[in-house]
């Protein structure tokens, strides 16, 4: 278990960690989501301990590790580059914390032939890691991880560098590689759908700052605020300005969502979001809200088309299945699933449940 | 068979002679360049197998009366063969020192950063533009009052003024070269300090290490006026021997050019060892 405590790391000024409390258990996978500069990597290294944070505590196992050198720290780390010893084989690559760690040669050799079949690298292991490619590169630093049997795995955007293939490939692999052997696994992305795939627990980051944690499926469903709902958003999250006024939330130009459960709340301004997938061309259910919207582009990608439209001042996405050639200006009649809609206050936090959502 | 296929055949044989006529000049160029580059080197070679008297006494291409007798001289004379002993002694102990001081002190300046970082690894270049004359005269009398004056220790200490800041920019380049994230990674892994520094980022460097030395070996080696003002008898470089060839009656030429030629080998050595790794020095801007 690592605990981070109102922890702030400020560099030159600038505050890369802002006041982040996280605590993460023992055998769980944790997805840190944000965009670049989110502070992703910098939580990292505060929890390998390759930084120290200007304010805060980290504790491992309940002891303060802040005066714990990396060394004897007990974690794994694999960077977005591919980073091994250039001079080394293969074979002493993924040897080497265990050379460092003393064991006897014949348990070195089993660990390192048994993690390199595991990662399909027996046939490389005499190679040079300049010989290979990205791919086996990337595999040759994360059986290094592995092989080390820490405690604390810290697997910094590992597969963005990777082709789209190998990727798919080693995603499936990573938490069935890494389940087994009890060890906290914190996997950092910018992808949302990589998070989905992962499951487990998502942290999302914005700006420093840790916006919600808990189980992957419950922030993307039940964002708490709209900076996670915008960081947990591919395509990018729709939103727009509405006024609640008695039984709904009237729009620009007109439309009006029933508020359903939601009637009781205060008048007043409040914004609205959803998702691509929940914006259609079609009415997808009954009680579907209708805008009308100007078709900006439209991007097809092989069976479903992004539709990029304007409604009054905002500008939203549409995932609609099939292909639609929609020539820019166009006028087309856009359908909002309000069973999904999130709600927002004027501060940005989200309101218990959607109109209409019952659970 | 057509106009055509008779024009394009013509067209390919122009085309032909054309690439025939490039071809032949080709060469030209690079021929010239070597015959000059080598000329100075060849005459020196020519001369050092000639007596005295056929240099002064006539123009002749290759030796007429070709002689061994000014290398026996320089083999057989210990005045001579030390000279070029004790410039080997005191340019070996200068490049270990460079490199070993420059190492760690590269490493500084490409990792961390500290007040001054800047202004101090500029002034270290600095160090490069001062004429070695301004310091001979405090050297000398330093060296005298510590009782170091004629010793190798005295030439490569006085060395080290210029080959320290050379050998710390080249090696700050090619470290700066390697990710730092090849850093964390060993410390992440267990290594320690030293252990990482030796065992990892020493081989990474090793083509550094390998210029840094060469350009050591090459600027102490070629040095003069410290070398000579430093020492007078026990510690006499090769370059201040070779001036002990005025005689009564004048130069002796043959001489001087055996021991010319015996000076080229140890560069044209170190050259041939290093000579892989100098291009990527160059390549990092860093020479």
């Amino acid at each position: 278990m690592i605990e981070l405590l109102n922890v702030t790391r400020i560099v030159d000024g600038e505050t890369h960690i802002r006041d982040v409390s996280l605590r993460l258990e023992d055998g769980t996978l944790n997805v840190l989501l944000g965009p670049t500069l989110a502070g992703k990597t910098s939580l990292m290294r505060l929890m390998a301990g390759l930084d120290q944070p200007t304010s805060g505590a980290i504790r491992v196992n309940g002891q303060d590790v802040r005066r714990v050198p990396v060394q004897k720290r007990g974690v794994a780390m694999v960077y977005q580059q591919f980073i091994n010893y250039p001079t080394l084989t293969v074979y002493e690559n993924i040897a080497s914390p265990l050379r460092v760690a003393r064991m006897a040669r014949a348990t070195i050799d089993e660990e390192v032939r048994r993690t390199a079949d595991l990662l399909q690298l027996g046939p490389m292991l005499e190679r040079m890691p300049h010989e290979l490619s990205g791919g086996q590169q990337q595999r040759v630093a994360i059986a290094r991880a592995i092989v080390k049997k820490a405690g604390l795995v810290l697997l910094d955007e590992p597969l963005a560098n990777l082709d789209y293939k190998l990727r798919e490939e080693l995603r499936a692999e990573l938490p069935r590689i890494f389940a087994e052997s009890g060890a906290i696994f914190v996997y950092a992305t910018t992808e949302p759908t990589e998070a989905l795939l992962l499951g487990g627990n998502t942290a999302t980051m914005s700006e420093g700052r840790i916006t919600q944690f808990g189980p992957t499926i419950d922030v993307f469903h039940r964002p708490a605020d709209l900076l996670t709902a915008r960081t947990f958003a591919d395509p990018p999250l729709n939103t727009m300005p509405a006024r609640k006024a008695g039984a709904g939330f009237e729009l620009e130009g007109g439309a009006v969502v029933p508020a359903g459960a939601l009637a009781a709340i205060a008048d007043g301004n409040y914004t609205l979001g959803f998702r691509a997938h929940h914006l259609g061309l079609m009415p997808q259910l009954p009680g579907a809200v209708a805008v009308e919207t100007t078709v900006e582009i439209s991007e097809i990608t092989g069976s479903e088309s992004y539709i990029h439209v304007r409604h009054g001042g905002s500008r939203w996405v549409m995932l609609a299945p099939g292909v639609h050639n929609l020539d820019p200006g166009t006028a087309v009649t856009a359908y909002i699933d309000t069973r999904r809609i999130l709600i927002f206050d004027t501060n940005g936090r989200a309101l218990a449940h959607a109109p209409g959502l019952a659970a | 068979m057509t106009e055509a296929a008779a024009s394009s055949a013509s067209l390919a044989r122009a085309e032909a002679r054309a690439r025939a006529r490039r071809r032949s000049w080709s060469w030209l160029v690079p021929t010239l360049y070597i015959l000059f580059l080598m000329l100075p080197i060849y005459w020196l070679v020519n001369m050092s197998f000639k007596t005295t008297n056929e240099i002064l006494g006539a123009f002749s291409l290759w030796p007429r009366n070709f002689t061994l007798q000014n290398y026996q001289r320089i083999f057989t004379d210990p005045v001579w063969y030390w000279g070029y002993f004790n410039s080997l002694i005191y340019v070996t102990i200068n490049t270990v020192i460079s490199v070993a001081v420059a190492l760690p002190a590269a490493y500084a300046f490409s990792r961390y950063r500290f007040m001054g970082d800047k202004h101090l690894f500029f002034w270290l270049l600095t160090n490069r533009m001062a004429p070695p004359a301004i310091f001979v005269l405090p050297f000398i009398q330093l060296y005298s009052s510590v009782g170091l004056f004629d010793t190798h220790i005295a030439v490569a200490m006085a060395h080290l003024l210029f080959n320290i800041p050379l050998a710390v920019w080249i090696l700050e380049g090619f470290m700066s070269g390697i990710p730092r994230e090849i850093d964390e990674t060993a410390y992440i892994d267990g290594y320690s300090f030293p252990r990482f520094f030796v065992r990892i980022f020493m081989p990474l460097v090793a083509s550094g290490i390998g210029v840094a030395a060469f350009f050591c070996f090459m600027f102490s080696w070629v040095e003069l006026l410290l070398a000579k003002s430093l020492t007078s008898v026990v510690a006499r470089p090769i370059a201040s021997v070779m001036t002990r060839t005025s005689s009564i009656s004048g130069y002796e030429l043959g001489q001087l050019a055996a021991a010319g030629v015996l000076t080229i080998i140890p560069g044209a050595l170190v050259i041939w060892f290093v000579r892989n790794y100098i291009a990527k020095g160059f390549a990092l801007g860093r020479v």
